[in-house]
């Protein structure tokens, strides 16, 4: 007797029908070049959802850090800003606090990156154009006018000269009369990132890890409310990194951090839960989504298994977010609104701590006022009207995104035991393993836009002639003057021989390994030593850095 | 136009386009720097990538040393109106003012007027296709003598 056919299940009438329905002749993958499934099911959910997924504010973290999420409070909506003088940026500091910004985000000029003064021959045409000029104590002071620090928490995006600035912001805070205790923020700090990304150096790496080090330690003992780091995939991902690499490398070089403190002697549990984050929102929503979740549950592992942190908050990963820069395009600037909130979007999905949203005009300068009004209006709009913030971690248990943060984890840990096998992230850093890998991202991407078989709106497709010039931000070059004079009128005014005692100290502190530089930078600050005055005597320790570079 | 060849001024025989990619001032922004390098290479140019963080002084230097037809200099720090100028003086007093001198980078439209009028050859802003980039410098350096001093 013949048996009758079985029944196909619906799944399979689906996967019939679906491969018989012709697709768009396009390869269907995320920006990073991952492969999408065409649909996913409960299939795709891990095997055991409450272990992988937990609950908010407990352990692994995939659905956030905390009990309550939005719904407690609102992320902090924190635009980072700069330029000219410290009096400008005070100026543009206060409007930003007036319009209803929660926190501080400084940008600094590239010369205060590279730890040059701005009367340097260097610095020349750099001065206060992509950021603030900070040069001495008083410009922290300037920079600082009229805000409390004892309550509004500041961050500040500086990497190589971190401990300088740091001390100078200690001392600005003691003058303000808040002692270092009650300060809060977070200070960038991440040197591994600058050698594999941002690429703004003084030192070589060893001796700049070890900077690294004293400012963790010595705020851990000094400074409870302040992040001594930020551990930043944003400058990976804007190099061309790839979602995966910006999360693997990110999340290494944080361990690297981790392995160094607690080598120096530190307990985990002292340090730990002050370390933060900062990623990238580009614009493949899900892709990013998904990052963050990964990112949240490996740290959570990493710290409690791999370095037995026992207070849960060491296993927390809070991070920041800033959409895409790279994301940006100059033509038709408009369409950036769109892609800003997409990405601011996918940050709050995925549970961020602060966010900053980038203004529709920073392809071409600066933003404009108007163009940070609507940037911050942006992050408003997402909080108050569209209603996402009403229940946490909207996305959980979607089988895409459960598949797609599995994948995330899994190419994060074959990264892992890549690096693992060069010898750990600063080895692989030296040998410009994470440099090599994401230039080969970027060039992948460029010639899929080149191709055609990427489309950016407005400059592969859908190109328009008639574009209207935006008005945009022009940074007077008087600024680079006004700042070199007070640069000199602080030099003028103060006590010589007491700069020159504080450098001489500083210089016998850095040639002992051994030593915490913290207290003869704090010396220093005090006396008035510059920046550059600084970077110059630590260099003549340390020796300076030269990159051989890859393409 | 499909090969990347240039006639030598000192053999009269057909060389192989060299150019500088260079990376001025202090930003570290060596993304499209890198993309344009890898990009020229492929398309058959001699490329030579100087790195970060160099002088006009060092950038003019190493046009010299390379004996470069080209040299692209990829800024995103808003310094251009300061480097670039001393670029293209330097090359002059070097007496090597015909080397085609392109820039990219965030480059405000107001400014490009300004620094053609300088003497660069062309200025790339964001969203440039990289195809675009070599069939200008293809086509700039087709039929001029490599290395003349014809320049001023």
């Amino acid at each position: 007797m013949a048996t009758e056919p079985r029944q196909l299940s619906a799944r399979e009438e689906w996967a019939r029908a679906s491969s018989a329905a012709p697709e768009r002749d396009v390869t269907f993958t995320t920006l990073s070049g991952e492969q999408v499934a065409p649909l996913y099911t409960e299939a795709d959910l891990p095997e055991d959802p409450e272990r992988s997924l937990g609950y908010p504010g407990a352990y692994p973290f995939t659905r956030g850090v905390y009990p309550s999420m939005y719904r407690g409070r609102l992320w902090t909506m924190r635009q980072f800003s700069g330029f000219g003088t410290a009096e400008e940026t005070n100026e543009r500091f206060r409007y930003l606090l007036e319009h209803g910004q929660t926190g501080l985000s400084t940008a600094f000029d590239m010369p205060s990156l590279m730890g040059l003064d701005s009367d340097h021959p260097r610095s020349e045409g750099e001065v206060g154009r992509e950021g603030v000029a900070l040069d001495t104590l008083e410009d922290m002071e300037t920079l600082f006018a009229g805000i409390p620090l004892g309550d509004v928490s500041v961050s500040m995006t500086i990497n190589a000269p971190a401990a300088i600035m740091l001390a100078f912001y200690v001392v600005a805070g003691e003058r303000q009369g808040v002692p270092a205790e009650r300060l809060s923020g977070t200070i960038q700090t991440d040197i591994l990132k600058e050698y594999i990304a941002q690429k703004e150096w003084c030192f070589p790496i060893d001796p700049a890890m070890r900077l690294v080090g004293d400012m963790i330690e010595w705020c851990s003992e000094h400074m409870p409310r302040w992040h001594p780091i930020s551990i930043s995939g944003y400058h990976i991902r804007e190099a061309g990194a790839t979602a995966a690499q910006e999360l693997a490398f990110t999340l290494k070089d944080g361990l690297a951090y981790v392995e160094q403190a607690v080598e120096r002697g530190l307990d985990v549990d002292d340090f730990a839960p002050r370390l933060s984050f900062f990623f990238n929102a580009q614009i493949d929503f899900f892709e990013e989504i998904a990052k963050y979740r990964a990112a949240r549950r490996i740290w959570a592992r990493e710290l409690r298994e791999t370095f037995g942190a026992r207070n849960q908050r060491s296993w927390l990963m809070r991070f920041h977010t800033q959409t895409a820069g790279v994301s940006l395009t100059a033509q038709q600037p408009l369409n950036n609104i769109v892609r800003t909130t997409v990405e601011a979007l996918a940050g709050v999905l995925g549970g961020t701590q602060s966010l900053h949203t980038n203004s529709y005009d920073e392809a071409l300068a600066l933003p404009t006022t108007d163009a940070v009004r609507v940037a911050l209006r942006t992050q408003q709009i997402i909080a108050h009207e569209t209603g996402v913030t009403n229940t946490i971690d909207p996305l959980g248990g979607s089988y895409f995104i459960e598949a797609m943060t599995d994948r995330m984890e899994e190419l994060a840990y074959d990264y892992f035991a890549k690096i693992d096998e060069l010898g750990g992230m600063v080895e692989a850093v030296k040998r410009g393993f994470p440099q090599r890998e994401i230039a080969d991202a970027a060039f992948a991407l460029q010639r899929e836009i080149d191709a055609g078989r990427r489309i950016v709106v407005g400059v592969n497709q859908y190109v328009t002639d008639d574009e209207h010039p935006l008005p945009i931000l022009h940074v007077d070059r008087a600024l680079e003057r006004k700042q070199v004079g007070r640069l000199q009128a602080t030099r003028a005014a103060r006590d010589g021989a007491a700069v020159q005692t504080a450098l001489e100290a500083l210089g016998r502190t850095a040639a002992e390994e051994q030593e915490n530089l913290m207290p003869a930078l704090l010396h220093a600050a005090r006396a008035q030593a510059t920046e550059g005055e600084i970077v110059e005597t630590l260099q003549q320790v340390f020796g300076t850095y030269r990159e051989s570079p890859v393409f | 136009m499909k090969h990347s060849l240039v006639v030598s001024a000192q053999t009269g025989q057909a060389k192989k386009i060299r150019v500088v990619v260079a990376k001025p001032g202090l930003d570290g922004h060596d993304r499209g720097a890198k993309i344009i390098a890898r990009a020229l290479r492929d398309a058959g140019m001699e490329v030579i990538y100087t790195g970060l963080h160099q002088t006009p002084e060092q950038i003019v230097e190493t046009v010299l040393q390379e004996d470069a037809d080209a040299v692209g200099l990829s800024i995103l720090s808003g310094a251009h109106m300061t480097l670039v100028p001393r670029v293209v003086e330097l090359l002059r007093e070097q007496q090597a003012g015909d080397v085609l001198v392109c820039v990219g980078g965030t480059i405000p439209a107001d400014d490009i007027p300004e620094l053609k009028k300088l003497g660069v050859a062309e200025v790339f802003t964001p969203g440039a296709p990289t195809q675009q980039i070599i069939d200008f410098i293809r086509e700039r350096l087709a039929g001029q003598p490599a290395g003349s001093t014809a320049g001023g």
